[in-house]
């Protein structure tokens, strides 16, 4: 799906009334065979894109689930080729597919061939967590050649100049990071996220979505008051490890009217 | 005149500053406040003052004369960082930061360490200067340290065990990352080698640049010249960044810098990251690495635990680029032939980590004429590595 599609999509789920969904999954966590079936069961579901991690041996910006999900990942043969191959077999899907990895699988790659791998399997863009905005151009200059879009993200540590600046820059949405930390849930969140999230919302010109320790329906609910959605990662990724599907369900159901 | 990095920390194609978000303010909070003391003179008198009376600087050069005879090629003189306080270079650049820490208002900090000698410098630093101190450690190298881990505690500080991955020095930087960014408004992150995001490669190779300049000076008196080649260790590379730096733009002196060989470059078993790895990004900073087909960093291998860390500093990686630095590598049984050496012909037990250095150096000083001189940087001492020496060569004198 192309980058305009994604955003038409958003555009269309936030125009019915209901909050933007982007569960996280690992690729490769359960075997890449399971992959194609995860996805169509959570878009079954009704999230409204997938952020697809690509497993890497050293994830700073990831907690123990989501380290744990990589190291599986990695133990059962996944590289980034067989992603990719394993995505082109079903690319006309219905639902956006954003790779989330980290710099250097995408640098080992080749910036360019990974850009045009994305494009063949139907990927619409990209999170690069260990990718600030000062060392982005050798990647955006590529992805904007191949029409894939670069999700930035903003951290509550981020001063108002910075969060203005990632607001005007980021493609597709904006992942407003809701934790001073790694991924993982949490059972609280401080209270300055409602104001920092509606400070986002402020002139954006994308969606602005919660993620980083979002993990039950309530938070899911609350948080998506204040912007346009959330991504919800350590808990999927444990559901669908613990073969708990019921709890994707409801989870995903909490961002509908 | 050689002067990097650029504004943007870059060093050539390599460095950089590729980190979260969340650790961008302090990554550039950082730059700001190290911009504001490093040609500041009252905190340059400050860490003066406690390099003279606290640790004991300026170490000596030290005319290996015996060594000289038995290798019975170049002059050898000894950079003498193992006469430091905690008995290695770390403790200058750890206690810098610990300085910049208490200059940007920070009263925690958060270190990593290897072989352990930068998480003891780092400890003494902050009991020195009041700081509250937590240092990550490889499970596996807790069990090659056990002394060094002992010494953090006696010096409050607290330790944690990383048992991730290999359970090693680049498991434990993941982890100090990790708990930088969940505590980075009130932490400063004492990175201990000349590695990670702009400007730490920076600051480190300027808190261990006093070698080169010492070593200069010294050399300058005892000979009225240069020496003709340096040699170093290097893991990440700082105390080979501090001794280097000062004599980049002398280009009469060869500069050596020796990777950790483990069981040999061609086995697949070794650090030796410029020697046998590629291009890549790894802990925030863009370098060579140690890395499979598929981009994933791979374990490094060494005896040495101060070693084996599966990239190394940027600026190397530049100075290999353009030629000015030549990279080795010694292999663990060099290490181990190195530490005996000079351990029989000077009575001085080297760290394994300096051990690397010495093992190459029969090599070097050979192939140089006897009018010419080397200096090797001594980075520590071999204490704190006694009980693994003993592993592997069995005290073969009394069992």
């Amino acid at each position: 799906m192309s980058k305009q599609q994604l955003e038409t999509r958003f555009k269309q789920i936030l125009d019915q009334g209901d909050k933007l969904f982007v569960p996280y999954i690992m690729a490769g966590d359960g075997g890449l065979d399971v992959l194609n079936e995860r996805i169509d069961f959570l878009a079954d579901c009704g999230a409204s894109a997938i952020e697809l991690g690509l497993p890497f041996s050293d994830p700073v910006a990831d907690g123990e689930t989501i380290q744990q999900a990589g190291i599986r990942a990695l133990k059962s043969g996944t590289t980034v080729q067989r992603v990719f191959d394993t995505l082109k077999q079903s690319k006309d899907r219905n639902i956006p597919i954003i790779l989330m990895t980290y710099m250097n699988p995408v640098y080992h790659y080749g910036i360019d061939a990974f850009a045009k791998a994305c494009v063949a399997s139907g990927v619409s863009g990209l999170i690069v967590p260990d990718l600030p905005m000062e060392e982005e151009q050798a990647v955006t200059d590529v992805l904007h050649q191949y029409d894939l879009a670069l999700i930035r993200l903003v951290a509550l540590t981020s001063p108002v100049a910075r969060q203005k600046e990632l607001k005007k820059r980021t493609e597709g949405f904006l992942y407003a990071v809701t934790v001073t930390g790694t991924t993982g849930e949490r059972q609280t969140f401080t209270d300055r996220v409602h104001q920092y999230l509606a400070d986002l919302k402020v002139g954006a010109t994308t969606p602005v979505l919660a993620g980083f320790g979002v993990s039950s329906e309530e938070q899911v609910k609350n948080l998506a008051r204040h912007c346009d959605g959330v991504v919800v990662g350590s808990r999927i990724v444990k559901a669908f490890h613990d073969g708990e599907k019921d709890v994707i369900k409801a989870l995903i159901e909490a961002s509908k009217q | 005149m050689y002067q990097q990095p650029n504004e943007s920390g870059h060093f050539g194609q390599f460095g950089g500053r590729f980190v979260p978000e969340t650790l961008m303010p302090a990554v550039l909070e950082l730059e700001a406040a190290y911009n504001e003391v490093k040609d500041d003179p009252d905190f340059l008198k400050t860490f003066h003052y406690y390099l003279a009376d606290y640790v004991g600087r300026e170490t000596p050069l030290y005319y290996a004369e015996r060594l000289t005879e038995k290798l019975g090629g170049a002059k050898i003189y000894l950079k003498r960082e193992d006469l430091n306080h905690t008995g290695a270079h770390k403790i200058n650049n750890a206690l810098g930061q610990a300085l910049l820490t208490k200059h940007m208002g920070k009263k925690k900090v958060v270190a990593e360490t290897g072989a352990g000698q930068h998480g003891v410098a780092t400890a003494t630093a902050c009991a020195l200067l009041g700081l509250d101190c937590v240092v990550f450690m490889g499970a596996e190298d807790i069990k090659r340290q056990k002394l060094n881990v002992f010494r953090m505690e006696l010096l409050g500080a607290k330790v944690e065990a990383v048992h991730h991955g290999s359970a090693t020095l680049k498991d434990a930087v993941n982890e100090a990352l990790r708990y930088w960014v969940s505590h980075v408004e009130d932490t400063h992150y004492i990175i201990g080698s000349v590695v990670g995001p702009h400007p730490f490669p920076q600051i480190v190779r300027d808190f261990q640049s006093m070698i080169g300049r010492e070593t200069k000076q010294q050399f300058k008196e005892k000979t009225g010249t240069l020496p003709d080649a340096l040699i170093a260790c290097i893991g990440g590379g700082s105390n080979a960044m501090g001794m280097f730096y000062p004599f980049v733009d002398d280009t009469s002196v060869k500069m050596y810098g020796v990777e950790a060989g483990g069981h040999g470059v061609e086995t697949g078993k070794h650090a030796a990251t410029l020697t046998g790895g590629s291009v890549g990004v790894l802990h925030g900073t863009m370098t060579y690495l140690l890395q499979d087909g598929d981009g994933q960093i791979t374990e490094a291998d060494s005896i040495s635990a101060g070693l084996d860390y599966p990239g190394i500093g940027p600026e190397h990686a530049h100075l290999k680029d353009i030629n000015r630095v030549e990279y080795v590598s010694a292999t663990d049984k060099d290490a181990l032939f190195g530490l005996k050496l000079l351990s029989e012909t000077e009575g001085i037990i080297p760290a394994l980590e300096s051990a690397h250095a010495i093992g190459y150096l029969p090599e070097l000083a050979q192939s140089m004429g006897k009018d010419q001189s080397i200096v090797v940087c001594l980075s520590g001492r071999g204490d704190k590595d006694v009980e693994t020496v003993k592993a592997v060569l069995g005290g073969q004198n009394h069992e």
